[in-house]
């Protein structure tokens, strides 16, 4: 039991050791073998850690350093629920990532093996840790590894550019966020979330200070977790990464971020920051909701495959920050399954696009326009996930929605559902959109006036394959069928709502930590709200349902005038196109692809939020 | 004397930022990024100081006397590590982008637009 806990960080940091050392020497089919084999042991770990956790939480001193006397001198993890089933989910898309580059890679060397499993060590402590200047260091430690992985293909321009922006921005985000760890010390002599927690308790007078130190402390993961006005990264990063490595991007690295920040707040900061709980629920609601409709325009103005799924991470990452901007258990547990059913939806989607990259050497939709007649398997991928995109059910991320829906509704802000339908209704309707294109050969050609694909990818897969290798679209559709049966399992649905109101009980985490699960009061003496919107399956056939066919109508439609937008008329297609067009150039602006411009916002987006905090109260 | 620090700190974090938003050249970018890093170097260290503080090594020690506090410095000594790190890579990626296209500008390369 007590070996358990540091296990999933360890096994994969010995293992990427071993294979940089020895992966030269080995057979390639054993290398493979050996990584899967780790993240699929990581990942019984973590399932294991998960279950362990639900009755208390379990805390793990490094080297038995135990508090002294409730004062906490050691680093420590605390494992609840939410983080260990976090850290299971990496380690699940991890191994789907393993298995698509089984035979997407033909020149891989078993560096990009051991970069995947300390990328996999490094989110899982960011997930299992209890301390803030460790996980300031899983955070560098994901950044890094993630910057090279991003940067993988060495000998083309695109690449080494997404990864220098990459790397500047979360670098800097990191640097703010440890001056706000400094901070806080210089005031609590503490680094434990708990112990912080208790120190902040015991000031008065913190005034301003304290809101302050919030936003610089989560700067770095505002930047990871790509809410608006920090995002510019992403899409540039997630354009040119190697498409197993996207699997990872959006589906976990992104939604880590947020977790953090989640973390943070929850074991530290909530109790203290009380007074300025509306203006952070103001604030984030605004954050999330801009995220949720910009990155929806620009994945729907993108022709560029996987810059496009890029957009539409930032879009549903909007979605996840509203939830968690309610405050509240339902939308924390909204959230959660959300990120659950969001990472596979894009997971299967970025495969299905790796899938064309490897047949075709482009991810460009014009290019690849017809391409696709005889791909049914690739087809039903792209149209199931532009479906999980949209939210509807049985799919986990309507579940995720509907939670996060019935809380906003329930706190007096409808228009919540409008911002999420308005995210579904774009990104969904672009990936229609490609669908057509690709699969169906609908649409016609672009005029000269169309942008030109700027990104060559045809260097990610050597040499033609005329077959697509099972190894391949197979990750895809075990995601979508997981992402669909989550959906179905209702005692998981109950379970996250039970570990997110966990997740939320400041005073129980710091017992659980300072005083150990057996004296003071658990982590867990909090009543949980009974049930969770579109519980129900059985009795009910999910009331809210309405919404999502709306969503995934209107998609459907919108998808259908972008590619045929004479049907309604030449001048008014014209009209419609050159409309278009004119009001997406000003977003198409910013995203400039200058890493001095995205400081430039970087710099205006933290002085504002924290600005804002400062002066409300 | 700590005020002192933390002003630095935050004009070192300021001027950082300007420089790599005015940047033209990557390993100037670079450069600025370590100059940033500079300000969390004397953030943490000036937050650990101690007046009439001594180094904090136990040896030969009296009993009672003030040092200052080491926790801070170990954080900065993990924060030289880490960052150390991340600019050798960016220096690496750097040198890539160099012999492929090269120069060394950051606007130069306008391969992700729009």
């Amino acid at each position: 039991m007590f070996l358990w806990p540091p296990l999933p960080v360890v096994l994969p940091l010995f293992t990427a050791a071993f294979v940089a050392a020895a992966g030269p020497y080995l057979p390639r089919k054993l290398v493979d073998a050996i990584t899967l084999g780790t993240a699929a042991a990581v990942m019984a770990v973590c399932c294991l850690l998960t279950l362990q956790s639900s009755g208390s939480a379990i805390v793990y001193w490094f080297g038995a350093w135990v508090p002294y006397g409730h004062f906490p001198i050691g680093v420590a993890f605390v494992i609840d629920p939410m983080g260990a089933g976090m850290a299971a989910f990496v380690a699940f898309l991890v191994m789907a990532a393993f298995t698509f580059s089984w035979q997407y890679f033909d020149d891989v060397r078993t560096l990009y093996h051991s970069l995947m499993l300390i990328f996999l060590a490094a989110m899982c402590g960011m997930c299992l840790t209890g301390d803030i200047f460790n996980m300031f260091v899983w955070f560098e430690l994901m950044s890094a590894a993630g910057v090279a992985l991003c940067g993988y293909h060495a000998d083309e321009t695109g690449p080494l550019q997404g990864a220098i922006n990459f790397s500047v921005m979360n670098t800097l985000g990191a640097f703010l966020s440890l001056s706000g760890v400094a901070m806080l010390y210089s005031r609590t002599g503490a680094l434990n979330f708990a112990g912080i927690e208790v120190a902040l308790q015991r000031q008065e007078h913190l005034g301003v200070f304290l809101p302050i130190v919030f936003i610089f402390v989560i700067a770095g993961f505002l930047v990871k977790s790509a809410a608006f006005p920090f995002h510019f990264w992403l899409d540039d990063a997630h354009a040119v990464a190697p498409t197993p490595v996207c699997i990872l991007f959006s589906g976990v690295m992104v939604e880590l971020g947020l977790f953090a920040a989640a973390r943070v707040y929850y074991s530290v900061f909530a109790i203290a920051l009380l007074p300025w709980l509306p203006a952070l629920r103001t604030l984030f609601l605004a954050v999330g909701a801009t995220s949720a409709i910009v990155g929806g325009l620009m994945a729907f103005g993108q022709r560029h495959l996987k810059r496009l799924l890029a957009f539409s991470t930032i879009s549903h990452m909007g979605v996840m920050i509203l939830g968690f901007a309610l405050f509240t258990s339902t939308g924390l547990a909204g959230t959660a399954l959300y990120v659950l059913g969001h990472g596979l939806v894009k997971g299967a989607l970025f495969v299905g696009a790796g899938i064309l990259l490897n047949r075709f050497q482009s991810v460009d939709e014009f290019a690849l326009q017809n391409v696709g007649r005889q791909m049914p398997k690739t087809a039903i991928i792209f149209i199931l996930g532009a479906v999980g995109l949209a939210g509807m059910p049985p799919f986990a991320t309507y579940f995720g929605e509907a939670a996060i829906e019935h809380s906003g509704t329930q706190a007096g802000l409808p228009w919540i559902s409008i911002v999420i339908m308005l995210s579904g209704f774009l990104t969904a309707g672009a990936v229609l959109r490609v669908a057509g294109r690709v699969f169906f050969g609908w649409g016609e050609k672009p005029t000269g006036e169309s942008r030109a694909p700027r990104i060559d990818l045809k260097r990610e897969m050597q040499g033609q394959k005329s077959k697509t290798p099972p190894t391949m679209w197979l990750p895809a559709a075990v995601m979508l069928i997981i992402a669909i049966a989550l959906g179905w399992f209702t005692p998981l649905r109950q379970a996250i709502l039970r570990d997110a109101t966990w997740f939320r009980n400041t005073r129980g985490y710091v017992a659980a930590v300072l005083h150990g699960s057996a004296g003071g009061p658990g982590q867990y003496h909090v009543p949980v709200p009974h049930a969770m919107p579109g519980m129900h399956i059985g009795g009910v056939w999910m009331p809210d349902m309405w919404r999502e066919v709306i969503t995934l109508a209107l998609a459907a439609l919108l998808a259908a005038i972008a590619l045929f937008p004479y049907a309604i008329g030449r001048r008014a297609g014209t009209a419609l196109r050159h409309g278009a067009a004119l009001a997406m150039r000003p977003l198409h602006a910013i995203h400039s692809g200058k890493i001095g411009d995205y400081v430039a916002w970087f710099t205006v987006g933290i002085a504002a939020l924290a600005g804002y905090l400062a002066l409300r109260r | 004397m700590t005020t002192y620090a933390y002003v630095v700190a935050a004009w070192l974090f300021a001027i950082g930022l300007f420089g790599i938003v005015t940047s033209k050249n990557l390993v100037h970018m670079c450069l600025c990024l370590t100059v940033v890093q500079a300000s969390t170097y004397l953030l943490l260290t000036g937050v650990g100081y101690r007046p009439g503080g001594t180094a904090p090594i136990f040896v030969n020690l009296p009993a009672g006397a003030p040092i200052v506090d080491p926790v801070v410095q170990a954080l900065m000594l993990t924060d030289i590590v880490v960052e150390t790190t991340v600019v050798a890579l960016m220096l690496a990626l750097t040198v890539q982008i160099h012999k492929k296209t090269g120069n060394c500008d950051p606007n130069a390369t306008t391969a992700l637009q729009g």
